[in-house]
Order: structure tokens, then C-alpha cells, then sequence
């Protein structure tokens, strides 16, 4: 009992833990520069895009899955948003395309999981491709302007109006991340996720609609990743087809630093944010530091290895071997 | 090192499998001759050349299964061989031959450990015994001087008056009816009435189908023939999701890959089909979650401070009762049990055949499927005997006894 308190004490302290060991790294080797505020509102805003899908993502790698999609859900959304601006639509109604754009393409990924019984790996590699050559197709193969028409204020480093301190992305990751929480933890809809991770055999004989939960799932993915692509659009100001290439991977590594196992049955939305904050720390302590790329990749996949093997051991310690 | 629950690989061959961790190499590669003849000089010495070495072991039985796990142990030129429960997942006939197989061991000098909870089995075989409880020595000595009572008594702490309490209960109007059902490879065939207040057992050799009976009944398996009557109302080929909601529930064989989210805490694995009357628009309501465990717990003599443990960490006895207490929980009215005593110790047995004998007072209908034979004939009501995916008539069980149902379930006239 008491040695189970601990190892999920450390499963929330984990992740913390690396983080306040990062920002105190960089604090003192950038003295001044790295806890700026200027800098903590960029890291802030950098983390919006990968924090928002690592929501989706999260209730996905809980319930035993993976969306490999969430990358050219993020391009395929933004040029979406993009498109609807250009054709004279508003602000908020480019935001919701491109949400439900994305949502669109999570619903097809679980419609595809559970009516084909494909594993999630490979159905969403090819809706990653598919989404991607969409996304690309309705952009014409290049970028598109777009009157933003507000939206970028969404992801402006300073707010418009200043008592906002950070910028409205930032709120509104924040806010997501404790609605999301509290749906995991609290929700007949996120204790049903866990428990078709933890084992989905005793969910369907439980009378878990195991289908009908996973296509929400998915989904919610989908949308999570598409509010993302609208935020990305905001940010870059252009529909880019090309854009969050490969951005799944750091979604994905944000839930597993974060203690989601990709066995299914752990993750918290808490730790997938903070494993998306860790990631922007890293990759902004680098770069002031004059850090070459490679040693930032680098770095974020010792430290991807290095959350694993510390949750093996714990779990070891625990309760013994999954099977 | 035999296991209670088989440890083979199930996607390699039955040779493969026997040699694991041993394969005769030279330059890194397997000398496939060499594997041959070591597997074949094994499974002669078993008296089973006839199992074929390169069938992947995922297609066979759990006793030819378990013929792998010995020949594994004989290949490595074993002196000590520990079974733990060897017998749970086989078939009284497949019990002898295991036992053939052990005396032969035993006349080649090897020293065998037997882990049971069988007692007529170690009757049969040991030469001496130990009785473990609670992790340490209760008592040991010769086989030949001791009394099966003295043992069970020596396992429990307790003396045990009667294994197999009879609480009177009478039956009422019929709950389920199954014609001709059949799957898509085991049933073949099965017809039954089950009754409000009974106890109805199914007999039969592991493999005859019947645990594929429950699983299509119960709708984790197609059904491709047939008819479902629950309650008088013909509804064939319902999801789990519906049969819950009609007022089946299930025990899963498996415990463990099925049965339960080891992982999870008892509260959840209990009240999980549930959720929905401990949740007001859509969220969980923890205390009220929790007040009903400790309520189910309760009824099942179960201690309230198990209900934030993980399923995982409790014996096999009490993860089976919380099985059973999940199906109270939702308040089924048809209960399918599935082997479910299957390894567990003496006290929860018990403890397991006086609920079940109380639900069917309490107006429950329970069908039991179980290879042991005396816990059908001291538990049920009526029995049939399931052949080759056949259902045979229910008989009353008084009527019938050990010699008589195995009869019938080998096919011996």
C-alpha cells in the first residue's frame, strides 16, 4: 500500500522534477536572459501547438492507441483555416473549420479502427499520408495568404490588452488542459478510456462499449489537433501544407514523458503538458545558448529513453511485469 | 519448472518451444537434426510421439500443452521437477495419463514437487506432504498417515463441516432458453432452459465447447446458428453491452487476461458496469463509487480496505470473488460462472459455493461450467454434459454421479 503511494507520487513528481531541473540549468547558465519574461511568454506560446494535440493524444495513448496523424491533421487544419479566411469567412469561423476539420479526420481514424479492426498504428500512418496530400491538394502545393483578421492576436507573445499577461493561446491551452484533466479523472467517458488501455478484453465483458468509446476518442484527437492547425495558422499567418511535419513524434513524446504508456492503461493530462512544456524549454534553452539542432534532438530523445526506463524500473518495483 | 498458468510461447513451434534457451548451435545456427532428435527422444520417453513437432503451440490443447512444458523439463535433463497445479486446466483422463507420466519420472530418479489443492490427486501420487498456509509450515509427513479431513482442516485453519452447503430454493418460471445455439467453430449444437432460482451445471472435456457456450451467449463470440430467448423474448446475437443491460453478466475463465484489470483498483474492476448509477451528467461520483464497493465487499466477507488496492495484488481466491461480486453489483439475474474456483484455495471455494447456492435462493439463475466434477454434483441443481460442441439433456444432479457424467462426456456409451 504504502509503496504504491509512493511510485504514483513519483509518477506525478517525475516529470516536474525534470522540468524545474531544466529551467534551473538554464536559469543559471543564461543568467537573466532565460527567466526573462519576454522568454517564459515565448516558451509559453511555443508549447500551445504540441500541448493541445498532447491533450487529444493523451486519451488516445490511455486507452492503448496511437495517432500518428496528428502531424498532418495540424497542416491539413491550418490550410483549412487559411482557405476559409481567403473565401471572406471570420475569424471565429475559421477557428471552428478548422477544428472540425480535424475532428472530421479523427472520427474517419476511429470509424476506420473499429470497423476494420486494423490496428491503430497502421490505419493512422496512412491517414497521416492521406491527410497530408489533402492538406496539400487544397493549398495548391504552396502556401496561402490569408487575411488573418485577428486570429494571429491569438498567439501573439505580447496580448493585446496587456493585463493579460500571456498570450490568449496560452489561456486557452491552460483551460483545455484542466477541463481535459478533470474528463480523464473524472468522467465515466475518461474511466472507460483507462480501462480499455489497462485491458480491453475485460472492458467488452464489463459491457464497455469499446467501439463507440474509441471512435470518441479518436475524435477528440482529431479535434484536439485541429484547434491546433487553426492556433499554427494564427501563428504563422499562412496556410502551410508542409508545416508540423513530424510533430506527431514530439506529441507522442510529450505523453510518454509525461507517464503515458503505450501499453495503455497510464497517463495524465497534467504530465503531457508538462512533458510539452519540457520539450520548448529544451529546445528554447539551446537555442539562446547557441546549442547546435542536433544536440537539442538529440537531447529530447535521451531524455524520451530516459522517462521510459524510469517508469519500467518503478513499475518493476511495484506491482510486478505486465504481461 | 512446470507453472500453474502455461509460460510457452505461443507463435513458436512445439520443438522450438522444447528447446528454448537450449537450442543445440553450432556457429550460432541452430542444428535443426540435433533439435529433432532431442525433441523426439523427449516426447518418446512422455510415451506422445505422436504430437508433432513443428505445430505451432498456440493450436494445442492445454494438456498437449503441458506435455511441452514437461518435455521442456526433460530436455534439460531435470533431477527436480516443481508442477504447480498441473492438473487446473485438464480433463480427468488427461489426468491420469500426466500422472503415468510422473510415476515413469519418478522410477528415472527424478524428485517431483506437486503444488496442489486437489487433495485426491496428491492421494494418488505423493509419497509425502507439506501443507502450506499463509506462507509458512503447517504440518507435513507421510501421505499414508494422514486423513483427507486432517488436511483440509490443516489448509483452512478451520474445520470444514460440509464443502458444499445445500441451501433449499425453488424454481421459478424460466429465465433463458438457448435452441440449437451454435458459433462459429464450438458450439455445435446447444439447447437448455434455465430457471429462475437454479443452479444448472455443464459438464465436459476441455475443448468440448463449453466455454465458447458462454462466450456466444454472452456475445464476446458470434453465434451463426440458433436462438437466444432471454425472458421469453428472442434476441440471438447481442452485444455484452445488451446482455448487461438484459441482466446477464459472465465470470471469464481467464482471470487474469479476461477476467480483471489487474492494474486497476478493486473499486473500479467492481463497479465499472455500474458507472452509469454512481454518475450524474457524465462524471464520476468517487464517493458514491466507493460507498458501493464497500458495500459489495461486505456481502462477500471481504475486508473494505482492499477496495483502493489494485485488483492484481490479491490473492487468487479473493480476485475471483471479486469476479463474482461485480456481477451482484449490477445486479445480474443470469450469472455464467466459468471455472470460476480454478486454482483458488479451500477457504474461498467454499466460500464461492455458499454464494452461489444463495443467489439461486435469492432467485437467481446460474449456470456454472467446471471440470471438477464433485464441485458440479455437490453445487448443481441439474447437469448436462457438453461433447464435441454437443449439449447433451440437464439431468437432476442427484440422479447423477462422477463415473456416470465422464462417461458421457468421453462418449463411452
Amino acid at each position: 500500500m504504502k509503496r504504491e503511494t509512493l511510485s504514483h507520487l513519483l509518477r506525478w513528481l517525475g516529470p516536474f522534477l525534470a522540468l524545474a531541473l531544466a529551467c534551473l540549468l538554464f536559469t543559471t547558465l543564461l543568467p537573466g536572459q532565460f527567466l526573462s519574461a519576454y522568454n517564459l511568454k515565448t516558451i509559453a506560446t511555443q508549447t500551445v501547438i504540441v500541448g493541445l494535440s498532447a491533450i487529444g493524444m493523451t486519451f488516445v495513448i490511455v486507452s492503448g492507441g496511437i495517432d500518428l496523424s496528428v502531424g498532418s491533421n495540424i497542416a491539413l487544419s491550418s490550410v483549412v483555416t487559411a482557405l476559409i479566411l481567403r473565401a471572406d469567412g471570420s475569424a471565429p469561423l475559421a477557428l471552428c473549420g478548422g477544428m472540425a476539420a480535424g475532428l472530421v479526420l479523427g472520427s474517419i481514424n476511429g470509424a476506420l479502427i473499429t470497423r476494420l479492426a486494423i490496428v491503430p498504428f497502421i490505419v493512422t500512418l496512412g491517414s497521416m499520408g492521406l491527410a497530408r496530400g489533402l492538406a496539400k491538394y487544397l493549398a495548391g502545393e504552396q502556401k496561402i495568404d490569408a487575411p488573418a483578421r485577428g486570429l494571429q492576436a491569438l498567439m501573439a507573445k505580447s496580448p493585446d490588452p496587456p493585463w493579460l499577461l500571456l498570450s490568449p493561446g496560452v489561456w486557452l491551452l491552460l483551460a483545455a488542459g484542466i477541463l481535459a484533466a478533470f474528463v480523464l479523472a473524472r468522467s465515466v467517458f475518461g474511466v472507460h478510456a483507462v480501462a480499455i488501455g489497462s485491458n480491453e478484453a475485460t472492458a467488452r465483458l464489463c459491457g464497455i462499449r469499446v467501439e463507440r468509446r474509441k471512435l470518441g476518442i479518436y475524435t477528440l484527437c482529431g479535434a484536439c489537433a485541429g484547434l491546433a492547425g487553426s492556433l499554427q495558422f494564427a501563428r504563422l499567418t499562412v496556410g502551410d501544407p508542409t508545416t508540423a511535419l513530424g510533430k506527431e513524434l514530439d506529441v507522442i513524446a510529450a505523453v510518454v514523458i509525461g507517464g503515458g504508456s503505450l501499453a495503455g492503461g497510464s497517463g495524465s493530462i497534467l504530465g503531457s503538458l508538462i512533458g510539452a512544456f519540457l520539450m520548448t524549454v529544451l529546445a528554447n534553452g539551446c537555442t539562446l545558448l547557441g546549442v547546435p539542432n542536433y544536440v537539442q534532438e538529440m537531447l529530447v530523445g535521451a531524455i524520451i529513453i530516459a522517462a521510459v526506463a524510469l517508469d519500467r524500473l518503478r513499475s518493476s518495483h511495484g506491482g510486478g511485469p505486465r504481461s | 519448472m512446470i507453472y500453474q498458468e502455461l509460460s510457452l510461447a505461443p507463435d513458436l513451434s512445439v520443438e522450438q518451444n522444447i528447446t528454448l534457451g537450449a537450442e543445440p548451435a553450432r556457429w550460432g545456427l541452430i542444428d535443426r537434426r540435433a533439435v529433432r532428435e532431442r525433441v523426439q527422444r523427449a516426447l518418446r520417453e512422455l510415451d506422445h510421439e505422436q504430437l508433432w513437432p513443428e505445430r505451432k503451440v498456440l493450436e494445442l490443447g492445454p494438456s498437449a500443452r503441458q506435455l511441452v512444458e514437461i518435455a521442456r523439463a526433460l530436455v534439460s535433463d531435470a533431477q527436480l521437477l516443481v508442477l504447480d497445479e498441473p492438473t487446473s486446466s485438464l480433463t480427468q483422463q488427461e489426468v491420469t495419463r500426466l500422472f503415468a507420466i510422473i510415476e515413469r519420472l519418478r522410477a528415472r530418479g527424478v524428485a517431483v514437487i506437486y503444488i496442489s489443492h486437489v487433495l485426491e490427486e496428491l492421494e494418488r501420487i505423493a509419497d509425502r506432504y507439506t501443507v502450506l498456509r499463509d506462507g509458512r509450515s503447517i504440518r507435513s509427513g507421510r501421505m499414508g498417515d494422514v486423513t483427507r479431513a486432517a488436511l483440509v482442516e490443516a489448509m483452512v485453519g478451520r474445520e470444514l463441516a460440509e464443502v458444499y452447503p445445500q441451501i433449499a430454493r425453488e424454481r421459478g418460471e424460466p429465465l433463458l432458453e438457448l435452441e440449437s445455439l451454435a458459433g462459429k467453430l464450438l458450439p455445435r449444437s446447444a439447447s437448455l432452459t434455465l430457471h429462475r432460482g437454479e443452479v444448472l451445471g455443464i459438464a465436459g472435456l476441455i475443448g468440448a465447447g463449453r466455454s465458447e457456450l458462454l462466450r456466444a451467449l454472452f456475445g464476446l463470440d458470434a453465434v451463426t446458428s440458433g436462438s437466444v430467448r432471454v425472458r421469453g423474448l428472442v434476441d440471438t446475437g447481442l452485444p455484452p453491452w445488451r446482455r448487461l443491460a438484459q441482466g446477464l453478466g459472465m465470470v471469464s475463465e481467464q482471470r487474469k487476461e479476461e477476467g480483471l484489470w489487474l492494474e486497476l483498483p478493486v473499486r473500479d474492476n467492481l463497479t465499472m458496469p455500474a458507472l452509469a448509477r454512481c454518475a450524474r451528467l457524465g462524471m464520476v461520483d468517487r464517493a458514491a463509487q466507493l460507498d458501493l464497493t464497500v458495500r459489495q465487499l461486505a456481502k462477500l466477507n471481504m475486508s473494505d480496505a482492499l477496495a483502493l488496492r489494485s485488483a492484481g495484488t490479491l490473492s487468487g481466491g479473493n480476485q475471483q470473488k471479486l469476479a463474482l461480486a461485480r456481477l451482484l453489483c449490477c445486479d445480474a439475474d443470469v450469472l455464467l460462472l466459468d471455472e470460476p474456483t480454478r486454482g483458488i484455495d479451500v477457504g474461498s471455494k467454499a466460500e464461492i459455493y455458499r454464494l452461489i447456492g444463495e443467489l439461486a435462493r435469492a432467485g437467481k439463475a446460474v449456470l456454472l461450467v467446471s471440470s471438477y466434477l464433485p464441485e458440479l454434483l455437490g453445487t448443481c441443481d441439474r447437469i448436462a454434459v457438453m461433447r464435441r460442441g454437443q449439449l447433451g439433456a440437464a439431468r437432476p444432479a442427484r440422479e447423477l454421479n462422477e463415473a456416470e457424467l465422464l462417461r458421457e462426456a468421453i462418449g463411452e456409451a
